[in-house]
């Protein structure tokens, strides 16, 4: 271990106790018992090395060898903003600057009747039992460094409660921006989404970066999906060459629910995502997709789980990636089908398209079954662009640039279409042609 | 060559103002029916295995030439290296079509000057709809020529156009370039494109492998629609069956990398009567 490893760590400890002992009665609550077990749980395991399996191919060393301010004030406005802008109508848009909610920025455009969306912070001063009734109850089991720092340091994020039987219009966009204009900046936004029986929302995280100073994003969302609910989740990330973002997002599924998630990475200096999925009822779908672009030297890592708990339900995974120049890619898909969970269906499949011999991507399926009547299949493949596809096109006319990049968005399409927020669909439907064009 | 631009230069003598368009060889050959395509001596060889071995052939306006010829003898390879096919090493002679040597020109700069290669295996594009492929061929071609792009209206009234010529179902234009299609319907879309790009040189390549009869009859008809003085076919074909809906004007025979017979549409009977064999004995016999 490094000396850099123990200063970043370390720092963060130390940081920690200063904030408990500035935190007079408040510090025995039971919110913040979690958050103690969970740095102390932090300090157990500390940060992840390459020889950590779920850490073998993603090596945070460069990550965590410099200090973060993670209470860096801001003065963005909306103009700053423009450039970063996903345009979106008639959607509910909530701003988290440096982790922070922003008040000014946002704008809730759903009746309060229909939908609870307040920062965490804010929800938590209204009602603590009902915010710790759902803080860390899904990612308590994680083992993972990143979220028991995240856990640990839990100040703001948003905090969503859709009640019983409402179906919320308005989908819920979450920006994050890093404004590392001036400095390194750390944030650890926390969120949950609580979607009650028969509800339906869609929501969206897209995280950006100001600046060439360096960011780190550590966030983690648990979403609650209840009985027959229908939840889409996207994550959309575009940040900097100087971004680093470690995310999780936990989910459990309840009885005949339905779950969607989405997630796109555009840009960034080193990505990894988790998104595990507890499929905990029977009748469920649970669906994933997954796009990624790295070039220069990024990386981009995917881990995922599907652990299907009870019988009946069904899981779809399909990640797909375009990795050029020297990027790294990771894709590791966890399938858990558990001695209950007979006639589970679950699929997985990921996609890759190496355009440089220096680009390299790492695959592995896992699939662990422990019950016998079930359907399970997983494929992986790596490949170059179909050069017969391209002379084809090349022979009607077409530019071997303008042909590479028809073939690579019609590769991403068939993630790309499964978005059903439009505008977030045009968005990336615009940004990946000009990145397609661009090189 | 010497003698085109002979006839050219004199043509030019007694109407100067015709100077202005020297440059569209093609409205001249057309005119004087002159050679639009020359092949010279051509050699070609795939991972250092040589298949075409001195191909001489001369092409004008109108004409349809039928290439016939055993399997392996690089009916195909003629075909693809004009199209400009990379995997092909061109190792000697030249091809010089509407003025221009085009063995240095990319694929989509042939496609642009106006050569069309109708796929004999058509590939299937996933992802990338018909008509979406059209358009971006067709604006690509048109800004190789310096001309504006159609717009949406102008270019879907166009296909329809063509679509109807070729009797094209127009539900395919909608889906993935290929994806499921049959194999008479993959044909049919090649000669449909064909329609769309209008090329001055057409290359069937195996057009009618694969296709029962009826399909054959249907793509046969779309290619003659679109036969005319200014365009010329080039038919490669292993079976004479396609030569009774397309009737060539000439027929030449390939084998071991060289055209080894020329001769009218009869000669394609000829070998459907009595095989390739005949032809093998004869070129062995001359050693």
């Amino acid at each position: 271990m490094s000396t850099e490893t123990i200063d970043l760590k370390t720092r963060l400890i130390t940081d920690f106790h200063a904030r408990e002992s500035v935190m007079n009665g408040e510090a025995g609550s039971a919110f913040h018992q979690k958050k103690r077990a969970a740095l102390a749980q932090f300090d157990e395991l500390g940060f992840p090395t390459i020889k950590n399996e779920e850490w073998k191919y993603s090596n945070v060393r460069d990550l965590i060898s410099v200090s973060y301010n993670f209470n860096a004030d801001s003065s963005i406005e909306l103009a700053d903003l423009e450039d970063l802008k996903i345009p979106v109508q008639d959607a509910n848009i909530i701003y988290f600057v440096n982790g922070h909610y922003s008040p000014e920025l946002s704008r809730i455009v759903s009746s309060s009747d229909q939908i609870t969306i307040d920062s965490l912070a804010n929800a938590y001063k209204k009602n603590p039992s009902l915010v710790n009734s759902f803080f860390n109850e899904l990612t308590q089991d994680d083992n993972d460094a990143f979220t028991a720092l995240n856990t640990a340091f839990t100040q703001d994020g948003i905090f969503v409660n859709v009640p019983d039987n409402q179906s919320v219009e308005h989908p819920i966009i979450l920006r994050f921006v890093s404004d590392a204009r001036t400095q390194n900046v750390g944030s650890q936004p926390r969120n949950i989404i609580a979607v009650g029986r028969n509800a339906q929302v869609k929501l969206a995280e897209a995280f950006r970066t100001l600046g060439n100073e360096r960011s780190f994003t550590n966030s983690v969302t648990e979403i609650y999906v209840g009985e027959e609910a229908n939840v889409e989740y996207y994550k959309v990330q575009n940040e900097s060459e100087n971004s680093y973002h470690v995310g999780t997002t936990q989910v459990r599924m309840l009885d005949r629910s339905h779950f969607y998630a989405g997630t796109v990475t555009l840009n960034g200096r080193f990505t990894r995502n988790n998104l595990n999925i507890i499929i905990d009822g029977e009748r469920c779908e649970a669906h994933m997709y997954g796009l990624y672009f790295p070039d220069g030297t990024q990386h981009v890592d995917n881990h995922t789980v599907a652990d299907h708990r009870k019988p009946n339900s069904e899981s779809n995974e399909l990640y797909k990636g375009i990795l050029r120049d020297k990027a790294k890619g990771v894709f590791n898909g966890k399938i858990f089908v558990r001695p209950d969970a007979q006639k589970t269906n679950a699929f997985q499949s990921c996609k890759n398209i190496v355009l440089s011999t220096e680009a390299t991507m790492n695959t592995k399926p896992q699939l662990e079954i422990f019950a016998d009547d079930v359907k399970c299949s997983h494929g992986t493949t790596t490949g170059q662009i179909d050069e017969e596809a391209l002379f084809y096109m090349r022979s009607r006319g077409i530019s071997k640039p303008e042909a590479l990049s028809l073939l690579m968005f019609a590769f991403c399409a068939d993630v790309v279409s499964q978005i059903k927020i439009d505008s977030i669909r045009e968005y990336l439907e615009n940004v990946i042609a000009d990145k397609l064009a661009s090189k | 060559m010497q003698l085109v631009f002979q006839d050219v230069a004199c043509d030019f003598l007694l109407r100067p103002k015709l100077v202005t368009f020297a440059v569209n060889y093609h409205e001249l050959y057309i005119k004087y029916k002159l050679v639009m395509l020359s092949i010279n001596e051509l050699r070609a060889s795939i991972e250092g295995k040589e298949i075409l071995k001195g191909i001489n052939l001369e092409v004008k306006p109108g004409e349809v030439h039928a290439i016939m010829g055993p399997n392996g003898s690089g009916k195909s390879t003629l075909a693809s290296v004009l199209a400009g096919r990379e995997e092909y090493e061109v190792t000697g002679g030249t091809v010089i079509y509407d003025g221009k040597d085009i063995l240095e020109m990319a694929p989509e700069d042939r496609a642009a000057e106006g050569i069309f290669l109708a796929f004999q295996y058509p590939v299937e594009i996933p992802g990338v709809t018909t008509i979406n492929f059209l358009k971006t061929a067709v604006n690509e071609i048109r800004k190789y020529r310096g001309e504006n792009p159609l717009d949406a209206a102008q270019f879907l009234k166009m296909v329809r156009e063509k679509a109807k010529l070729v009797s094209m179902n127009d539900s395919l234009l909608k889906r993935a370039l290929n994806e499921g299609f049959s194999g008479g319907e993959k044909k049919r879309n090649e000669i449909f494109q064909m329609a769309v790009l209008e090329p001055k040189l057409a290359i069937l390549d195996e057009t009618d492998s694969g296709l029962d009869i009826d399909a054959l009859r249907i793509v046969a008809e779309g290619v003659n629609t679109l036969r005319s003085p200014e365009r010329a076919t080039i038919v490669v074909t292993h079976y004479q069956r396609l030569l009774d809906y397309i009737v060539p004007d000439f027929v030449h025979v390939l084998y071991k990398g060289r055209i080894v017979k020329s001769g009218p549409k009869e000669l394609a009977f000829e070998l459907e009567e009595k095989g390739y064999d005949w032809i093998k004995a004869e070129v062995e016999a001359v050693g």
